[in-house]
C-alpha cells in the first residue's frame, strides 16, 4: 500500500473502489458486530412484513464500508476525520456493494493537511444508494 | 390537485428538540473492535491484534471508523435509549435509518469509556415511496473520561 501524500493528491482524483457482497452471514456478522438486532436485515418474513421485498442491507453497514475504503486509502499514516452519508437507496441481500470517492478538496486549518471526498454506494446497475462526503488528514 | 394532508408534527415532538438525554456509558473493547472490523472487511491488523497497533503509534486495539462500543445495558437498569427515552412519541411504528454523519476529534481504542449523549435536533416530514415519513435528526456527542469530545454522530431515522 503507498502512503497517499497531501502534496501529491488532486482533486478529482478517484480514490480505489471497495466492494462487499451484503449475503446473509455478511448481515449477521454485522448484526453482531454493530449491535443493530432489526429483523428486516435476516428475517425475510418479518421484513415482507413490514412492505418490504426481501431483507435489506444495514444503512451503518454501507457507512462502515465507505469508511473502509477511506481508511484503506488513507494510509498508515493517514486519519479519517469525518465519514457522513444519506441512505437515499435500499440495498437488497445479496447484492455486492461497491464504495467509491473522489476528492473534491484540499484545504489546511490547524495545521493539518485535510482532504475532502465526495463518497457514496453503488449497486450493481450503477446506482448511487448512499452519498455522502467525507474529509481525511493525510501526511 | 394535491390534498393538504395533516401535519405528522405535534408540539409535544417540538416540545423535545434540542433536550439533551441521560449519557450512556459505552465501552470500546478487544472482542468488539475485532468483531465490528471482521463485519466490515478490514484486514489491517491495528483493528485486531494490540502489538500491531502500538507499532504504529496507537494506544490499543483501534476502533474502525463507526463503532464506538457497545452501550454498557444492565436488564432493568439501564437508562432507557433512543429518541423515546426524551419523550418523542409517534405512532408510526416503521423505523429506517436515513443518514450517519461520524466526526472524529481523536481516536477511538480498545479500554476506552465514551459516554453519548443524545439529543433531537430536527424534526421534518417528507412523502416519500413509503407514504407520509418523519425524519427525525439527532445528535450524540461522546465524550472520553476526562470530559473531552472524541467524536460527534449526527444521525436521522425515519419513520414511517
Amino acid at each position: 500500500m503507498t502512503q497517499p501524500t497531501f502534496e501529491a493528491v488532486k482533486e478529482g482524483e478517484q480514490i480505489p473502489t471497495v466492494t462487499l457482497n451484503c449475503d446473509s452471514q455478511r448481515l449477521v456478522l454485522w448484526a453482531a458486530g454493530s449491535g443493530d438486532y432489526y429483523q428486516i436485515h435476516y428475517d425475510k418474513d418479518f421484513a415482507q412484513g413490514t412492505g418490504l421485498p426481501d431483507r435489506i442491507t444495514h444503512g451503518a453497514l454501507k457507512h462502515a464500508l465507505l469508511g473502509r475504503m477511506l481508511h484503506e486509502w488513507a494510509g498508515e499514516k493517514g486519519r479519517v476525520q469525518r465519514v457522513a452519508c444519506q441512505y437515499r437507496g435500499m440495498d437488497m441481500i445479496d447484492r455486492d456493494i461497491a464504495a467509491k470517492g473522489v476528492i473534491t478538496a484540499k484545504r489546511t486549518e490547524n495545521g493539518r493537511n485535510l482532504v475532502d471526498l465526495a463518497i457514496w454506494t453503488e449497486d450493481p446497475t450503477g446506482q448511487k444508494t448512499t452519498p455522502g462526503t467525507a474529509t481525511v488528514a493525510l501526511p | 390537485m394535491t390534498q393538504q394532508k395533516e401535519s405528522l408534527i405535534t408540539d409535544e415532538m417540538r416540545a423535545v428538540i434540542g433536550k439533551e438525554s441521560e449519557p450512556i456509558t459505552y465501552e470500546i473493547d478487544n472482542t468488539g473492535c475485532r468483531q465490528f472490523a471482521r463485519a466490515v472487511g478490514y484486514t489491517d491488523p491495528i483493528f485486531f491484534d494490540e502489538a500491531a497497533a502500538k507499532a504504529r503509534g496507537y494506544r490499543a486495539i483501534v476502533a474502525p471508523p463507526g463503532f464506538l462500543g457497545h452501550p454498557v445495558m444492565v436488564p432493568g437498569k439501564s437508562t432507557p435509549r433512543g429518541p423515546e427515552s426524551l419523550g418523542f412519541q409517534t405512532s408510526l411504528r416503521r423505523v429506517l435509518n436515513g443518514g450517519t454523519d461520524y466526526e472524529y476529534l481523536d481516536d477511538v481504542c480498545s479500554g476506552d469509556v465514551l459516554t453519548g449523549a443524545m439529543k433531537i435536533s430536527d424534526i421534518a416530514e417528507r412523502e416519500g415511496r413509503l407514504g407520509q415519513m418523519l425524519v427525525v435528526s439527532t445528535e450524540t456527542t461522546y465524550k472520553d473520561r476526562a470530559g473531552k469530545t472524541v467524536c460527534i454522530m449526527r444521525g436521522g431515522f425515519i419513520r414511517y
